[in-house]
């Protein structure tokens, strides 16, 4: 019985995601559009925008290849599964043993790989031009992650998510320089694979100045539905990912009980409203920078991360 | 040749009866040629060259002693010297004069079309008007050649709302090699409907070429028919049209500057200026009935007088943008990541600028101090006091931050004009030819130079009129800027020019 409740909560856990991925969206949307005095859409939109690209035919290049009506499903189903690993508002839960770090970062880079691929499958210069920026913010972005991902690692003794977010709560983790390098190298990170301002625009209409827009240029329908879902969920993820390891407070354990998951959905919601928050303004106040300067930008976030690990092998306390 | 003047050139031609207010001479092919080369040697500059069915005009202007003049070459046989043979802001006009009139450039160095992509029912509409012969060879680009090189087709069709035109870049992974244009897919036949029109017709029309210009356009018009038909027109509608026309220069800049920074990705400054012009465009709707300002300005005057109100309504305006537009400088100057992105970006060099005359904020954020308020002026800017912003950089940054001080420039002079608004009639009636006459205006829009030439038959109908839009030599130049940048900061370059697509492809 208790088995089935905390299959249960993992379900809902994995429904959570995808429900809520449009609306974190929506959310930014609407920060956003308020800093800049406008009154801007419903938080609501995504939505309204996905139930209306599902309902759209799905107009296909000529020199369209399989791989690119494929690879909106993969590239879905990758991004759902890597954000449904994190652990949200409970941790411990019964697929918690997979939520590891490593996995999730491989689970990301499969998912730009198809992206990266089905832009070039066109043949367009638009879909290449993306693709070919989107390998280069990846050849940086991945292995500031997994830099990150070390130092916590060294900390925590483990890369499970679950355990992470058990120790950051413990009092012997308490402050500690190499874990504050290690926040900032995965926010910089997070704004690099979101495609979020100053690496890239996801509000632009500029086909020259696009990175992960230029990829999906020829895509329509549902795939386009599912690629715009992908994206949301991507962000979800990440700043799920920096709420669990850097804020895991208020997070239920498994089988604590209904109140404890209510209590743990409500620390998730204004988590993620926060953090949304903190997104729209910090993009508000940034102009873009330009494409050769991501590489100093990500190349600070991998020694940042660099840094960190580093730290810990210096001193146990830092 | 460059020892002679342009008068002195001009001069050697026969004059023709009626055109005002600069002479008009025909000339010869060998003076034909002489003019060419003056204009190759930096001395003049080429203001506009267009045809019609048998002569083709060339119109310059001597920036040291501040001469303008029009030279005519009659072309019985359909041909004439090509003068961007020697002198490359021309080539872009004769292949247009070749597509509408028919008119063939001899020894031209590009004679590929330009404005005709084989889509017109007929073939040169401003000359023999055959039909087409329809569907024209695939249009052969500029070759490049090199290792590792790859063409990136850009338009017309854009991801944006905006005016459509091709741009074929052939860049080495990021770095531009080259950047040509394709321009004409807004060709509206503006001058053939323009031909047999009556001035009414013909104001609106010209008032419709490139509707952000709307103002400047209607004014120079108006002014080449007054000079034509030596209209004298009343003071007070004088000081009304540099109101109108600085409200223009006003919303214009303003929506540009917000619109260069949105190009970063920097929304807030777009957010923010575009209320300020939402501001501007109200106050005009307010006191001119129209937000645009169209056919505010009619050959004569102006349509309407002020409403009663509207000195307040204008003084309002003014100091809530002297409030408002401040800290949005403030905010673009404190701004390092949109600094970053502006400075050194774009660059033209300074020598094109005064090779192409281009004109507006791009020349002058690049030294050339041309403003046509100046030379050769009209009233009533010869009575009121202005400063010319000029730059040296220019950059992107360059262009924004002279748009910033012309906004500041425009609101001192529309205070200035509210203080000193004489009154009295808005409108003189316009004296009747009574024989076929000619006019040239040249006037300061926000985008740069207006030039219309025009000429009347007897009975006050248009016979030909070429309005040529300050762009035609601004284009050419943006395929200067990008060089040595990045594709991906080809939009802010582009921007920041703003070069119209309308009143090019006309």
């Amino acid at each position: 019985m208790a088995l089935i409740a905390d299959y249960l909560v993992q379900g809902c856990q994995m429904l959570l995601m995808l429900l809520l991925a449009p609306l974190l969206t929506g959310w930014v949307r609407v920060f956003k559009a308020r800093l800049l005095r406008r009154r801007g859409p419903s938080p609501l939109q995504p939505y309204r925008d996905l139930f209306k690209l599902l309902r759209k035919e799905v107009v296909l290049a000529d020199s369209a290849s399989w791989l690119f009506r494929v690879a909106p499903y993969l590239i879905f189903a990758a991004l759902w599964v890597a954000a449904a690993l994190v652990p949200t508002f409970a941790g411990g839960l019964p697929f918690s043993w997979t939520a590891d770090l490593i996995a999730i970062v491989a689970l990301l880079g499969t998912a730009r790989f198809f992206l990266a691929l089905a832009g070039l499958d066109v043949g367009t210069s638009f879909g290449g031009i993306g693709s070919s920026r989107e390998m280069m913010i990846a050849s940086l972005a991945e292995p500031a992650m997994l830099m990150m991902v070390f130092t916590l690692s060294l900390l925590a003794g483990t890369t499970e998510l679950s355990s992470v977010a058990r120790f950051m709560l413990t009092a012997e983790v308490g402050l500690r320089v190499s874990l504050g390098l290690a926040l900032l190298a995965l926010v910089m990170v997070a704004i690099a694979e979101n495609a979020r301002i100053p690496v890239d625009n996801p509000a632009t209409h500029l086909e020259l100045t696009m990175v992960h827009e230029a990829m999906v240029l020829e895509y329509s329908g549902r795939h386009l539905a599912l690629i715009e879902l992908g994206a949301s969920l991507k962000l979800l993820l990440y700043i799920s990912l920096l709420g669990c390891i850097f804020a895991p407070w208020g997070m239920a354990v498994v089988g604590e009980g209904l109140t404890a998951y209510l209590i743990g959905v409500g620390a998730y919601l204004a988590k993620l409203a926060f953090g949304g928050f903190l997104l729209a303004l910090f993009e508000t106040s940034i102009a873009k920078m330009r494409v050769f300067r991501v590489d100093q930008f990500l190349g600070a976030a991998l020694m940042l991360g660099l840094l960190g690990a580093l730290l810990l092998f210096v001193s146990r306390s830092l | 040749m460059n020892a002679s003047s342009l008068r002195t050139v001009l001069e050697g031609g026969r004059p023709v009866a009626g055109h005002r207010p600069w002479p008009r001479v025909i000339v010869t092919p060998e003076l034909w040629i002489a003019l060419s080369e003056g204009l190759a040697g930096g001395a003049w500059t080429l203001l506009g060259l267009w045809g019609e069915s048998g002569m083709a005009h060339l119109a310059a202007h001597e920036p040291s002693t501040g001469t303008l003049g029009v030279a005519s070459l009659p072309c019985p046989d359909g041909w004439f010297p090509s003068v961007g043979r020697l002198h490359p802001p021309a080539q872009r006009l004769e292949r247009a004069i070749a597509d509408l009139v028919g008119l063939q450039p001899v020894d031209a160095p590009d004679s590929r079309p330009w404005l005709d992509h084989g889509r017109w029912p007929v073939s040169h509409p401003l000359g023999l008007a055959t039909p087409s012969i329809g569907a024209l060879p695939p249009y052969p680009f500029l070759p490049v050649e090199g290792e590792s090189l790859h063409q990136i087709p850009v338009g017309p069709v854009h991801a944006g709302i905006i005016e459509p035109g091709h741009f074929r870049f052939t860049a080495n992974g990021e770095a531009v090699v080259r950047l040509e244009e394709r321009l004409g897919y807004v060709h509206k036949g503006i001058e053939s409907l323009l031909t047999g029109a009556a001035l009414e017709r013909a104001a609106r029309l010209v008032g419709r070429v490139s509707g952000d210009s709307t103002v400047a356009y209607a004014l120079a018009f108006a002014r080449a028919v007054e000079a034509a038909t030596e209209t004298i027109v009343p003071d007070h509608a004088h000081w009304l049209r540099a109101l109108l026309a600085e409200l223009e220069r006003l919303a214009n800049h303003l929506g540009d500057i917000g619109a260069i920074c949105n190009d970063a990705a920097f929304a807030l400054m777009l957010a923010h200026c575009a209320v300020l012009r939402e501001r501007v465009l109200r106050a005009s709707a307010a006191c001119f009935g129209h937000r645009l300002l169209m056919d505010c300005i009619v050959p004569g005057g102006v349509a309407a007088d002020l409403p009663a109100d509207s000195a307040k309504v204008l003084r309002a305006l003014v100091a809530e943008l002297r409030r408002r537009f401040p800290p949005l400088v403030e905010l673009y100057d404190n701004t390092a990541s949109l600094q970053d992105r502006t400075v050194g970006t774009g660059f033209v060099r300074p020598a094109l600028i005064r090779q192409f005359g281009c004109g507006g904020t791009i020349g002058r954020a690049g030294g050339r101090a041309f403003d046509a308020r100046r030379q050769p002026g009209y009233p009533p800017y010869d009575q009121l006091e202005f400063a010319t912003p000029v730059l040296d950089e220019s950059d992107v940054n360059a262009r924004i931050w002279l748009r910033i001080h012309e906004v500041e420039q425009s609101l001192t002079l529309i205070e200035r004009i509210l203080e000193r608004l004489p009154s009295g009639p808005v409108r003189g009636a316009l004296n009747r030819p009574g024989q076929p006459c000619e006019g040239v205006a040249l006037v300061e829009g926000f985008r740069g130079d207006v030039l219309v030439w025009l000429r009347l038959a007897a009975d006050g109908t248009v016979v030909r009129c070429h309005p040529r839009d300050p762009s035609w030599f601004q284009w050419p130049l943006l395929e200067a800027a990008i060089e040595n940048n990045i594709v991906a900061d080809f939009p802010l370059c582009n921007k920041s020019f703003n070069c119209s697509y309308s009143g090019h492809d006309l």
